[in-house]
């Protein structure tokens, strides 16, 4: 079923082109069951995320809704975009994004949270 | 062997014409580096798609700590059933893109077609309802420096009479909206981009470009597709969930 | 340990048969070329025409300073003649100067592969370039702008009636172009080094580059959505920058330094990996602390994105705020000097020549770190309050951005001129204009410093009369400057006629690039080279010099 593309290649040159940084991962085909199971999930969670912004939880409504926004995030993310099956470098990638985000929204909040302290 | 030699060794290893199929570019060894280089360089560019987005993100943070009210009567004004239509229809078009990957993956060209025109139809409906919203909040004078009016945050509307703003922070609504059609605009602007590029995708996948082994295009596509999808998973919450239940 | 290496005798040298040069003739074979030594000539091109613009605006501004009042220009004049010097300068020369020029040519070849990984995407960057670059040379002719480089709000979205989208949309498309060419160094270096190329041994060029493309990634489009926001502010008035509306000037102040501060490392890190290759040859020595070299340029593009807010003490933000960012200012200063100190050590007992990239290398060496030290006197809290926006502030960043940059942009041209054109230049004229910069420079630039302390403040087409004599220096300074950057730009362009052949390796320098012919071939390599040996290695030159193995078609 899987068609390993790498095979055509002769004798997995690949294998020698990257000593220091085995590139070589099994091409995972996932099975359209993971998806469904993905989607529905996914589906399930927006009907919640809907449903519990109803309900009073105080300030933790905005966590409730971040989080569940992160967990669907990381299911399209880990599923549908395969980081899962994925070799490291592309993990360190998408890590490496949500860091800058970070520091750019800590780094700005320094500013924003301290201005009303006033002066010392 | 003399170890100092340079470029002399790998001249046993020829390359054979047989496992060089038309679509791998001459600067590659094969065809899973040229797959590995061009996954990574989509990444890559996905990574610059966080940040542009962040810095939309990072305003949001601030300006809803500032003017959380605003915010809120903001949020109200928007069709809660719009939003969560459009997240089920993004959340599906994800899915159907994933299993036109899956197509591509196991070479099967007319899923990969069927699939394809789904997840065209499902951005498409997310743009109309996109559109008939924002038709919604011009008609409510509710778009900023165009036509924008916060006498109505004042009074408070049907669905939330409470909505009572005092004057200054009713005029700070503003922010909410400037904010909501930045990231919206931005995020439909993608997706306008994506169903351009899923039509061309679409017109080359008809004459199998995709189902003989070379699935980077449809694979890159396919992540760029779940990214757009996942900048709405936030936006929904962020714009739409502000605090329903006052 | 050092080898003393011969330069070979260049008079047998012959110029290759097939060459990327000439493999292909006519126009069309250039501008659809897909050869990333292709696109780095072109790319030279058209940052050279573009640095000679920026250069005649910066004319325009030393004349205008000769005299106290306002008047070879009006004072909105000037304004609009220093903007287009900032934006071209930094946008359209600096930061794709030594990346998209020598960069796309070496990167390739250095790590040992055919071409960068995505060659289409390369020549698309450029053709944003161009593109971007021509919609600024209009917005320049019909009007010009005002704003500073710096777009600041709610000047630009406010007070004024000039090209600020078209110049907001030229800087929006510049980035992408540099996106690109980051994205493409990037994947290359990660997915394209030749067997047995381990981090390790990949010249120090090449870390700088990696460095500094992560910055461009990164940052790049922040800036790309900043300027969205000005824009829909400017043209329909959305409200996140207008305070009158609720938003906040400083946001955007915080999020344009987000990407503007990392992008001084954009510029300076790639001229940094120019001098480490030119010190080593130079001295004959592996560069002294390879991997602490190789780190702090990944450090310095790490840091990079923590200390935006040293632009901002003065603007209003919290002093809390400032205060961790006066911290961490300081703290980038750190890889900066171990690179200097490292560089230095490499001289140490080396067998140092002075050929003329070495001398800009000198350049760099002593002017950067006196722009770098000044960087660190600005980033203290109480200095910046006296210092910024002074002719400090301009003097500080011409000796990091022309003193460093520019002095590394030339040595590497002249370092690799052999290379990309297979002629040697003129070494006594060379040697001559490279002494002519560095004194021209520091008779510009060094006056300022005084200038500024003494509160001279940047930005103002007047001022009073007792600052005439330093300004006076500065101008003329200028002018013996703009004889430094002429001289290289015509003996160059004579040498590719009449310069001497150069031989596959001229300097004796041990990177992949100086084992092929030169002017390479358009594949570069006849066989994927497989590298046993660390960079800089004189005695592997020396031992595979002995054995004579011809790796040149």
């Amino acid at each position: 079923m899987a068609p390993s593309h790498s095979s055509d290649a002769p004798h997995h040159q690949h294998l020698h082109i990257e000593p220091s940084e085995p590139t070589h991962h099994e091409e995972h085909i996932v099975s359209p069951k993971v998806y469904m199971v993905i989607g529905a999930c996914l589906l399930v969670l927006t009907a919640s995320t809907t449903a519990i912004s109803y309900v009073d939880l105080g300030s933790f409504n905005a966590v409730v809704a971040l989080a569940i926004a992160c967990i669907k995030m990381s299911l399209v993310v880990l599923f549908f975009m395969h980081i899962k099956y994925s070799s490291r470098l592309t993990m360190l990638t998408v890590a490496a994004g949500f860091f800058t985000f970070l520091v750019l929204i800590t780094m700005t909040m320094t500013d924003y949270i301290s201005r009303a302290w006033g002066r010392w | 062997m003399d170890s100092h030699t340079l470029a002399a060794q790998t001249a046993e290893t020829p390359h054979l014409e047989l496992g060089h199929p038309p679509f791998l570019r001459h600067h590659f060894e094969n065809v899973a580096q040229q797959r590995e280089a061009a996954t990574f360089g989509m990444w890559l560019f996905l990574l610059t798609e966080i940040m542009f987005f962040g810095g939309l993100f990072c305003a949001y943070l601030i300006f809803r700590n500032w003017y959380y009210p605003a915010f809120v009567a903001g949020s109200h004004s928007l069709h809660i059933w719009a939003g969560t239509l459009n997240t089920t229809l993004l959340i599906i078009s994800s899915f159907t893109m994933a299993m036109a990957v899956h197509a591509a993956e196991t070479r099967n060209r007319k899923p990969l077609l069927r699939w394809m025109i789904l997840t065209i139809i499902l951005g498409c409906g997310f743009l109309c309802v996109k559109a008939y919203e924002w038709h919604d909040e011009w008609v409510e004078h509710h778009v900023p420096g165009l036509n924008f009016s916060p006498v109505g945050f004042e009074h408070g509307t049907k669905a939330y009479p409470d909505d009572k703003l005092a004057p200054d922070m009713a005029e700070k609504t503003q922010v909410y909206f400037s904010l909501y059609f930045a990231m919206t605009g931005m995020h439909a602007l993608h997706m306008i981009i994506g169903i351009s590029l899923l039509i061309f995708l679409l017109i080359r996948a008809r004459g199998g470009a995709y189902t003989a082994g070379h699935i980077a295009p449809i694979e890159n596509f396919g992540l760029y597709w779940h990214f757009v999808d996942i900048v709405w998973i936030f936006l929904f919450p962020l714009l739409y969930l502000i605090s329903r239940h006052q | 340990m050092s080898t003393i290496v011969s330069l070979p005798d260049q008079s047998t040298a012959r110029l290759p048969k097939v060459s990327y040069l000439n493999k292909e003739y006519g126009l069309k074979s250039w501008l659809l070329t897909g050869d990333h030594k292709r696109i780095a000539m072109l790319y030279l091109i058209s940052i050279t025409f573009f640095f000679f613009i920026g250069g005649a605006m910066a004319a325009l501004i030393r004349m205008e300073l000769l005299t106290p009042p306002s008047d070879l220009l009006a004072a909105d004049t000037y304004n609009k003649v220093f903007t287009a010097h900032g934006l071209i300068m930094v946008f359209f020369f600096l930061v794709p100067s030594v990346p998209a020029t020598i960069g796309n040519f070496l990167i390739p070849i250095m790590v040992g592969a055919k071409d960068l990984a995505f060659p289409k995407i390369n020549l698309l960057s450029w053709y944003l370039y161009i593109a971007a670059g021509t919609l600024m040379i209009c917005v320049l002719t019909f009007g010009g702008v005002d704003t500073g480089w710096t777009f600041t709000t709610p000047l630009s979205t406010h007070y004024l009636n000039t090209n600020v989208v078209s110049a907001g949309l030229a800087v929006f498309i510049a980035g992408f172009s540099s996106i690109f060419t980051g994205l493409n160094f990037i994947v290359t270096i990660h997915r394209m080094r030749a067997p047995g190329m381990t981090w390790f041994r990949l010249p120090l060029f090449v870390w700088s580059h990696y460095a500094a493309s992560i910055l461009m990634v990164l940052g790049t489009p922040v800036l790309a959505i900043t300027l969205v926001l000005v824009v829909l502010e400017r043209t329909i008035g959305i409200g996140v920058f207008d305070p009158t509306k609720g938003g906040d000037p400083l946001l955007f102040q915080h999020l344009f330094w987000f990407y503007s501060h990392p992008a001084v490392y954009i510029m300076i890190l790639p001229g940094m990996g120019v001098i480490s290759e030119v010190i080593s040859t130079f001295s004959r020595k592996r560069v002294f602390g390879y991997t602490a070299v190789a780190f702090s340029s990944v450090a310095i593009a790490v840091f990079g994105f923590f200390v935006w807010a040293h632009h901002m003490f003065i603007m209003g933000i919290s002093n809390y705020s400032a205060l961790v960012f006066s911290l961490l200012t300081m703290l980038v200063a750190v890889p900066s000097a171990i690179k200097i100190f490292n560089w230095s050590a490499t001289l140490y007992k080396g067998s140092i020549t002075f050929e003329t990239p070495m001398l800009y290398a000198f350049g760099f060496l002593g002017l950067f770190t006196i722009g770098g030290l000044t960087g660190v006197f600005l980033g203290t809290l109480g200095m910046d309050i006296h210092l910024t926006e002074t002719y400090f502030i301009v003097a500080h960043f011409h000796f990091v951005m022309v003193g460093g940059m520019l002095m590394a942009f030339l040595a590497g041209v002249h370092f690799w001129w052999p290379k990309m054109t297979g002629r040697m230049y003129p070494e006594s004229v060379s040697k001559l204009a490279a002494v002519i910069t560095f004194v021209g420079f520091v008779l510009t630039f060094f006056p300022q410093f005084v200038l500024g302390y003494l509160g001279m403040p940047r930005r103002y087409a007047a001022y009073p009369p007792e600052f005439q004599v330093l300004n006076v220096f500065s101008s003329a300074g200028a002018t013996v400057l703009g004889v430094g950057y002429l001289l290289p730009m015509l003996y160059l362009t004579w040498s590719l006629k009449y310069g001497k052949i150069a031989g596959p390796n001229p300097w004796q320098a041990t990177g992949l690039e100086w084992q092929i012919q030169s002017p390479p071939l358009t594949e570069n390599f006849e066989e994927t080279p497989i590298v046993t040996h660390e960079a800089y290695d004189y005695e592997w030159l020396e031992s595979r010099k002995g054995s004579e193995v011809p790796t040149v078609g």
